[in-house]
């Protein structure tokens, strides 16, 4: 083990000594770094030899044919599954692995589930509230007050995601996109340097899925945006680089127009006789 | 501070207001009323009242961990009767020399079991402050310990509550045996008096029924507190998404560890407030039977709304008072059924059909929850195992 | 004898000098009679070639001859010569009877009576020859239960009689034992030889004697006593673990049957049912109303018990779902908190209808008893049985599962609801059908439970968190992991019992599983993969 791993596993175990943000170190370019990674159920093969790259401040779609793995693939990053092999990196420092999902979270990875999920018990405020980027440790959380700093942010934040009149309504009582919303706004709150972002515009209409483009295309350069979607207008949309997964693996990458020229990627999205 | 927030919302100083008044009442009609007015409420009255606010607290604790955390503990009987046990050493340790075989160190039932000496954990309980730590000590760190373990590796929904089930089960069956030192089947019980009151005064009695219903003021203003603090929007938001909490960068375990150890100390209070009022305790306050009796108190008063549960209670227990003195065979099917229909035509509790009352009359301010959430949560969807 | 006496007595006492007479024409064709009368003539240095005649005719009645003998109960009448056995001596007139065919006689004065002389030397040996005597029966278990008698009775002058007995012996069991005695005589004469003999016996006398033989000066002797012992000590060790498999299976199968319900209402249906421990009590109290119903034939009422148990719980099962459960479809705490409701009223209802107090199920012959493997092993029948009618309610309830088509609709629902609906799968009736066979086999657990413990309202109690530990243990959803978990978990109950105690085990166990749980949520052997996820 070097010296820096053995530094940055010191620094997990204070882990109430570390900065509330902790740094990322992104000199060397790539802010998420992903090699050789494999998973596997019951035998079935979810990830296979996966390699991903993700800049820092980039934006970049993932798309691929249903069982691609990139649900999968998420899960991974925040933690939830663990893989078989292979290692995952955030920025040069943080090796994702040995973290479990709060720590992840709060190193400044957010994530956007493929469903909705947002507390439905609580109000659309309240919602963005838990979400600001505070110390969540469980007395600090107890002790917390509501400062005017933290309610303006909040109050930003909703009106980015267009949420203002809807403010102490309960989160259940909003409609599929609004629940999208809110969950993207959620991701604002936490203030994370990467964000991941399943399937984002589905169930919405025509107009929030511009607004979505516009707010997603907003965020990168500051933040690094990945986000998996089917719906490949949208994806045209807003992307620059784009990454097409297949069995696990990386079948293509590049640019909308190459992949979408590209034979391998036609064959998989059209099926074998195309 | 977190601790004094909920006394400047409306329900809360109703809560108390009638509390505090019901306190009141009952120490004047039993003081100054003679005994053979109509409205003299007897020592047996206050005692078997004193028990009921016990209770109350108890099903505070449990509503704690059930309404706001979605943890169904099925062995809450557990820590109320760990505390309650930790009481009754203290006032074992009371009675000193006036047992029935005079010993002035060694309680009766380990002079019978020809026991030597004092068993080391019972050091120290001839002392009251030491006593009392350990009234909140005990059940919490059975609670800490447990819940570690078992936040930790995200047992949750129904696994969380059969395997509360069984920890209190194995350790009804752990206290039964006399090895344990804790006088096994019979329990604790002859106890003289505390804190050198005589338990059997009338006074004392009085007294132990305000200290439980100061008690439960005080427990209800923690969970309170603890409700309308951030944390208390956290703990909903790890009981109806967990993952949603994680990712956003909440340690889950640790608020539920956290929920759950202060819900077991409250508990354990409850249990020890109980014991010198009925004057025993034994095994039989581990039954699983108990603690699942207390979820339905929970059930009945109306999840996650603290009141409830103490309404539920209250009702519950007194129902069972007039059943068992009137037709005692009916009690079980009364409870059984009780279990039924709450569970299939009152999911939300009294508390539901008070708000939904509430709600058919607009003109009737709100103001009283002004996290406005307690009420109006869906139930039932704290588990998907 | 003394009933075989009586009732003779009862039955002819009036027609007795017809009988007698009658009787007493065939008498010189019995070989009987020679025998008596040969033994009742014989000098005293021919005695005992006489007993030994009579030993080796196999005549069935020797014994009670023998036995009269070594009585002074054997008499010849003066007048007649007739050898006759006296069933009572007080008074002037004896009773006396026919030793061949043992009918009364009548009374007759003593004074016409001569009795026939034994003296101590022979009244001595008599017993070991009595033993003998069955060492010579026809049915091998006699002679087998004769020879395990002689053991530690053996004395010099039955020596001679059992080599020889060895000798003429065919069966391997009996020889065994025959060497078994000898050998516990010659240890004690200080053969050392013998002890090899005894090395292989499981029997306590044949330890008895090695442990004699051990307290004693021969230091050859007391060496290769310590041996034996010790080879002994070894067998017995392995049998008593055999013995705890056994009922470490036997409680697991228990538990396999009372949870293998449970697994498939919790582990298919998502149904946390605390009223399965009643539903095992109805079927329980099934088997003793059969019983009552058929008095006298408790094996028949067993067997239609089966069938009526499954078909009580699995009724009570259907009530129990159409009126609460499918209301709380989704809501599993819920459901727990209600069936629970139901649970108490169902106990309540037993205790008020039938009695608080324990009923009794008879136990037919053909499940008592037990079947003896050596010495130091037996195996009661009834937990055999119950054994085996765990593994076959197991089987055929995987057959069911996985072969018929409620199996597959039942799979089908539990994977994917809508999809299943779509499919013209009716999902209530699936849902009724798969609660129904869950509470009928609770049912049979019942049944068999009333073989092996009280039945009282409280029976269900006492299964139902074990119970639910079997199937979380086994992982939810996985009818082998029910199995298996049943079984161990029986085990290492019983492996834990002799140096635990009873409550502390159970105690082990439950923490056990609560300490597995929180390494393996999902049990021992979980679904994986994305389904297990959502």
């Amino acid at each position: 083990m070097s010296f820096f791993e053995e530094m940055a596993d010191r620094e997990h175990v204070f882990h109430f000594l570390t900065p509330q943000a902790s740094p990322v170190d992104v000199r060397h370019g790539p802010i998420l770094y992903l090699e050789d990674v494999n998973v596997s159920f019951d035998g079935f093969k979810a990830i296979n030899n996966l390699n991903l790259t993700i800049d820092d401040g980039e934006l970049r779609c993932i798309i691929g044919p249903n069982g691609a793995g990139k649900t999968t693939m998420m899960d991974i990053i925040t933690g939830k599954t663990a893989p078989d092999t292979g290692s995952v990196w955030f920025g040069t420092r943080h090796n994702l692995l040995t973290k479990n999902e709060p720590e992840i979270a709060s190193l400044g990875i957010g994530r956007k589930f493929q469903k909705p999920t947002v507390f439905e018990a609580l109000t659309v405020f309240e919602n963005l509230e838990l979400a600001m980027a505070t110390d969540k440790r469980v007395i600090p959380t107890l002790r917390a007050k509501m400062r005017a700093e933290f309610r303006e942010r909040i109050e930003e934040v909703l009106v980015t995601i267009g949420l203002k009149d809807h403010r102490d309504l309960l989160a259940g009582i909003l409609s599929h996109g609004q629940k999208q919303w809110l969950e993207i706004g959620m991701l604002l709150m936490q203030k994370p340097r990467l964000l991941l972002v399943d399937e984002p515009v589905a169930g919405m209409t025509e107009q929030e899925m511009e607004r979505t483009a516009e707010l997603l295309t907003s965020l990168a350069g500051k933040q690094s945006v990945v986000v998996v979607e089917h719906d490949m207008g949208f994806v045209r949309s807003i992307a620059r680089k784009v990454t097409v997964l297949h069995q696990g693996s990386v079948l293509a990458e590049g640019s909308m127009d190459q992949v979408s020229n590209d034979p391998e990627v036609i064959k998989v999205y059209l099926g074998e006789e195309a | 501070m977190w601790l004094t927030r909920p006394l400047r919302e409306r329900s809360t100083q109703l809560f108390l207001g009638i509390l505090f008044a019901a306190l009141a009442v009952v120490t004047l009609l039993h003081v100054t009323m003679p005994q053979n007015s109509a409205l003299y409420v007897s020592s047996y009255t206050v005692t078997l009242m004193g028990k009921y606010l016990c209770y109350a607290l108890l099903a505070v604790a449990v509503d704690l961990v059930w309404g706001y955390l979605g943890i169904l503990s099925l062995g809450h009987g557990a820590f109320f009767a760990l505390g309650g046990y930790a009481m009754g050493m203290y006032l074992m340790r009371q009675i000193g020399d006036r047992g029935v075989y005079g010993d002035p160190i060694l309680p009766d039932f380990m002079v019978f079991l020809n026991w030597q000496e004092l068993p080391w954990f019972w050091h120290g309980f001839d002392m009251a402050w030491f006593a009392f730590i350990m009234v909140m000590l005990a059940p919490g760190l059975l609670a800490l310990v447990f819940g570690f373990l078992a936040f930790r590796s995200r047992v949750t929904g129904v696994y969380l509550s059969i395997i509360t089930q069984a920890l209190t089960f194995a350790l009804m069956l752990a206290f039964f045996r006399n090895e344990m030192g804790f006088g096994g089947n019979n329990g604790l019980t002859d106890f003289k008096d505390i804190l050198g009151f005589n338990l059997r005064t009338d006074a004392t009695r009085l007294g132990l029924f305000i200290a439980s219903g100061i008690a439960l003021a005080i427990g209800y203003l923690v969970c309170r507190g603890i409700v309308t603090s951030k944390l208390g929007r956290v703990s909903i938001a790890c009981r109806d998404a967990e993952a949603r909490a994680r990712f956003l960068g909440y340690r889950v375990d640790r608020v539920q560890l956290f929920v759950f150890v202060v819900s077991a100390m409250i508990a354990g209070v409850a249990g020890a407030l109980y014991v010198p009022q009925v004057g025993i305790i034994n095994p039989s306050e581990f039954s699983p039977l108990f603690s699942i009796e207390i979820v339905v108190w929970v059930a009945l008063g109306g999840r996650a709304t603290l009141y409830g549960a103490v309404i539920g209670a209250i009702l519950v227990n007194y129902a069972k008072t007039v059943f068992t003195g009137v037709m005692p065979d009916a009690w079980l099917f009364a409870l059984g059924g009780l279990f039924v229909l709450v569970t299939v035509f009152l999911p939300k509790g009294i508390a539901g059909l008070l708000a939904k009352r509430k709600k058919a009359k607009p003109d009737d301010s709100d103001s009283g929850t002004p996290d406005g959430t307690a009420t109006d949560k869906p139930s039932g969807q704290e588990a998907t195992a | 004898m003394g009933i075989f006496r009586l009732l003779t007595l009862l039955l002819f006492a009036l027609a007795m000098p017809i009988v007698a007479n009658a009787q007493s024409e065939d008498r010189s064709e019995d070989p009987g009679q020679d025998l008596l009368v040969n033994l009742a003539d014989a000098p005293a240095s021919k005695v005992e070639d006489a007993i030994q005649t009579i030993v080796k005719s196999g005549d069935e009645r020797a014994r009670g001859w023998l036995e009269a003998y070594g009585n002074n109960r054997l008499s010849r009448v003066k007048d007649t010569g007739q050898v006759v056995i006296v069933l009572n001596n007080r008074g002037r007139d004896w009773e006396i009877a026919d030793p061949l065919t043992g009918e009364n006689m009548g009374e007759m004065s003593r004074r016409d009576l001569d009795r026939v002389a034994i003296n101590n030397r022979i009244r001595g040996q008599l017993e070991g020859i009595l033993a003998m005597l069955d060492l010579n029966a026809a049915d091998p278990d006699v002679r087998e239960a004769s020879a395990q008698d002689m053991m530690g009775k053996v004395d010099a002058s039955l020596v001679a009689p059992l080599e020889a007995q060895l000798e003429a012996e065919e069966n391997a069991a009996v020889r065994d034992r025959i060497q078994a005695a000898l050998a516990i005589y010659r240890v004690g004469e200080g053969d050392v030889e013998a002890v090899d003999v005894l090395a292989g016996s499981l029997h306590p006398r044949a330890r008895a004697a090695l442990n004699e033989a051990v307290r004693g000066g021969d230091p050859a002797m007391v060496t290769a006593a310590k041996n034996a012992l010790a080879s002994i000590e070894q067998k017995l060790k392995l049998n008593s673990a055999a013995e705890t498999l056994y009922f470490g299976l036997s409680l697991g199968s228990v538990l396999v049957l009372a949870a293998i319900g449970l697994a498939i209402t919790f582990g298919v249906m998502g149904v946390i049912n605390m009223a399965h421990g009643e539903l095992i009590m109805l079927g329980a109290y099934t088997t003793w109303g059969m019983q009552q119903l058929l008095p006298g034939q408790p094996g028949l009422a067993l067997m239609l018990s089966i069938p009526a148990g499954f078909l009580v719980s699995a009724t009570a099962g259907i009530i129990i779902e159409r009126s609460v459960i499918q209301f709380l479809k989704g809501r599993p705490l819920e459901t727990l908190l209600a069936t629970f409701g139901i649970s108490l009223i169902l106990q309540q209802l037993v205790r008020t209808v039938i009695s608080p107090q324990n009923r009794t199920v008879v136990t037919p012959d053909w499940m008592s008893g037990s079947v003896v493997i050596n010495d130091a092993l037996s195996l009661t029948l009834n937990r055999l049985y119950v054994l085996a009618f765990a593994m076959i309610v197991f089987f055929a309830l995987m057959m069911i599962m996985r072969k018929t088509r409620l199996g597959l609709e039942v799979r089908a629902v539990t994977q994917n609801r809508a999809m299943a609906r779509s499919m013209g799968i009716r999902a209530t009736r699936v849902d009724i059908m798969t609660f129904a066979l869950g509470s009928g086999v609770a049912g049979l657990a019942g049944v068999a439970l009333s073989q092996l413990t009280n039945v009282g309202p409280n029976l269900g109690q006492n299964y139902i968190i074990d119970s639910f530990m079997v199937v979380v243990f086994g992982g939810v959803g996985n009818l082998w992991g029910t199995l298996i978990a049943g079984l161990s978990l029986g085990t290492i109950n019983q492996l834990l019992e002799p140096w635990a105690g009873a409550v502390l085990a159970k105690i082990i166990v439950l923490v056990f599983i609560i300490l597995f749980i929180q390494k393996r949520p999902k049990g021992l052997f979980p679904q994986k993969g994305r389904a297990a996820e959502g």
